[in-house]
């Protein structure tokens, strides 16, 4: 006998038909309502720094007069900030990947280390802003510089780079290690000469990725003490500074007393925008580029 | 990995079916097994191996798939190591040093013995970084002494000729077969003394597993070559030696004349007859 009954199925053919339709409804609808928020966002941002992005903005310094501030010294603070985290992430993270993966015997000690990163990951980053705060700018008397900055900020994202630096060194084919290791090369020359050069990009990426959190991140700075109003630039990493959302933050607080503060703040929004956009696109590009050699 | 070695004196060492391969007195010995067993965790995948493999001969390793053969030739170049849960006892002679001991380094040995690999598996780099690759770990820099070992590498595995124009391209645009015998060059660019190879042509196509079979005749006259191989009609074309492996045993090691012809044990002969396998 038959189990699957031609006229049953044919009677119930519809009902499920009617649902397939209506499951691919409400998810394109809940794709939808992400979309459009960032395109109110966008519109928003956009038509308010009209006017007020031109050369001039992006070269002034800081001013009380809206007309004539600058956020040049928000962009070199960021600058700065970066060149102490993209150093710092990329050693501390690659060489942890490279520890897990490669070294450490797989057990209850690796997988505790494990958890440990991605529970830091899950840390508030105000959280991390009180660490910088006790450790390098108080305890270490760094004071609210570049490098304290830099360092809070490299921890925070810290367990990102990690774990993307795991995923790529784990992709790494088992027999291009076999084929080096059966020459007689050593866990290092394995790990430098075809481990490295093949999960580069991947580690890259996620790098570019860590480092654009970074960039947007206001909470922990705000924590260290970084001022809002700072019109030397910084020098080096033993400068004070600050950075585009802090500007961007305090900014919009300000708007209250002077309203053009507004304009400034979605200008400086927009170039944030625009930064982060390219550093992603430069993130897909790498990993499009490089992806299924194997 | 645990090396446990055990006392000299109370190895067994006879394997039925050796005794024609004893009279040898003109050929030395490269690899001597002597009890060799080999636990996976629990699961013992080799027992007491006792093998002696001869300089400048081909030695196939035969028997079904999960009989030990692929691990024992890891063995035999400590690549089984890679796999944290193997433990190892007993000896493996390799020109009369015990390759278990803690003293004897990996990293020594693995120039002795090559290996190539059942997927060819070249770097994704050049073709001339991928020969040039073992010479470079091992220290050499000139790079008049790296071009020659590359051509010479080139040559021996016979694809000179196809590669020579474009040394520098990935050697991912190469066919699988090329690409196996790049492997076969890479390996012999450290300039080895044995020759591993586990199911070097399983995955090529017919032309290119003749290309391989060749070149194993040729080389053998100046390496020492163990195959291990599920194609029977490999190992008979191939090799001088065949070993049978069964459930982590050795049932038979003889000539591959002998065994094919006239196998002394009732399983070697309904395996290589096809009755099981």
């Amino acid at each position: 006998m038959k189990y699957i009954d031609a006229e049953q199925v044919q009677k119930k053919l519809g009902s499920r038909l009617v649902l397939n339709n209506l499951a691919k409804r409400l998810f394109f609808l809940a794709t939808l309502v992400g979309l459009v928020v960032l395109v109110i966002l966008f519109y928003r941002v956009v038509t308010d720094s009209i006017g007020w992005i031109d050369f001039d903005f992006l070269t002034s310094k800081l001013s009380t007069d809206a007309e004539r501030a600058g956020i040049m010294g928000a962009i070199s603070g960021t600058f700065w900030l970066m060149l102490v985290v993209a150093p710092i992430t990329f050693i501390l993270g690659v060489g942890t990947a490279i520890y897990l993966e490669e070294y450490a015997k797989k057990g209850r000690f690796q997988a505790f280390i494990q958890i440990n990163i991605s529970n830091l990951a899950g840390v508030p980053s105000i959280v991390f802003g009180l660490l910088g705060l006790t450790v390098f700018v108080r305890g270490l008397g760094m004071g609210a510089v570049v490098l304290a900055g830099g360092l809070t900020m490299a921890l925070l994202v810290l367990p990102v780079v990690v774990v993307s630096a795991q995923e790529a060194i784990r992709a790494v084919p088992q027999f291009l290690r076999d084929a080096s290791y059966g020459m007689g090369a050593t866990k290092w020359q394995t790990i430098k000469n075809v481990v490295l050069p093949a999960a580069l990009p991947g580690i890259l990426t996620g790098v570019i990725l860590a480092l654009s959190r970074a960039i947007g991140e206001t909470a922990p700075l705000v924590v260290l003490g970084i001022p809002a109003l700072l019109l030397p630039l910084p020098d080096g990493i033993f400068d004070k500074f600050t950075v585009m959302p802090l500007q961007i933050y305090y900014w919009t607080i300000d708007a209250a007393l002077v309203a053009e503060y507004a304009n400034l703040a979605a200008a400086t929004i927009v170039v944030l925008l625009v930064l982060l956009f390219l550093m992603n696109s430069v993130a897909i590009i790498i990993r499009n580029k490089f992806q299924k050699r194997y | 990995m645990t090396v446990i070695t055990p006392n000299k004196n109370n190895f067994v060492s006879d394997v039925s079916g050796t005794s024609s391969v004893h009279n040898q007195a003109d050929k030395s010995t490269v690899f001597q097994t002597k009890d060799l067993n080999l636990w996976y965790g629990e699961d013992q995948a080799l027992k007491s191996i006792n093998l002696e493999i001869y300089e400048n001969e081909v030695t196939a390793i035969i028997g079904p798939s999960g009989c030990g053969k692929s691990t024992f030739i890891k063995t035999l170049n400590r690549m089984v190591e890679l796999i944290p849960v193997v433990k190892v006892s007993g000896d493996i002679l390799y020109r009369e040093k015990n390759i278990l001991e803690k003293s004897y380094k990996v990293e020594n040995l693995r120039t002795h013995v090559g290996m190539v690999f059942q997927k060819p598996n070249p770097f994704p780099k050049s073709i001339y970084d991928n020969i040039a690759y073992g010479p470079r770990i091992h220290g050499i820099r000139n790079k008049k002494i790296l071009d020659e070992i590359v051509e010479k590498s080139l040559r021996g595995a016979a694809i000179w000729d196809e590669v020579k124009d474009r040394l520098h391209e990935n050697a991912y645009g190469l066919s699988g077969g090329q690409q196996q015998r790049i492997c076969l060059a890479r390996c012999l660019a450290i300039e080895p003394d044995v020759i591993l190879m586990d199911e070097p042509t399983s995955a090529l196509d017919p032309i290119s597993t003749l290309k391989i079979e060749e070149l194993v005749q040729e080389l053998k006259k100046d390496y020492s070559i163990i195959i291990v191989t599920h194609n029977m009609q490999q190992a008979a074309r191939i090799s001088d030696k065949t070993a049978f492996f069964l459930n982590g045993e050795v049932v038979e090691f003889d000539n591959t004349n002998k065994i094919f012809s006239n196998p002394s044990d009732k399983r070697t002969e309904d395996y290589i007859t096809g009755r099981f396998g």
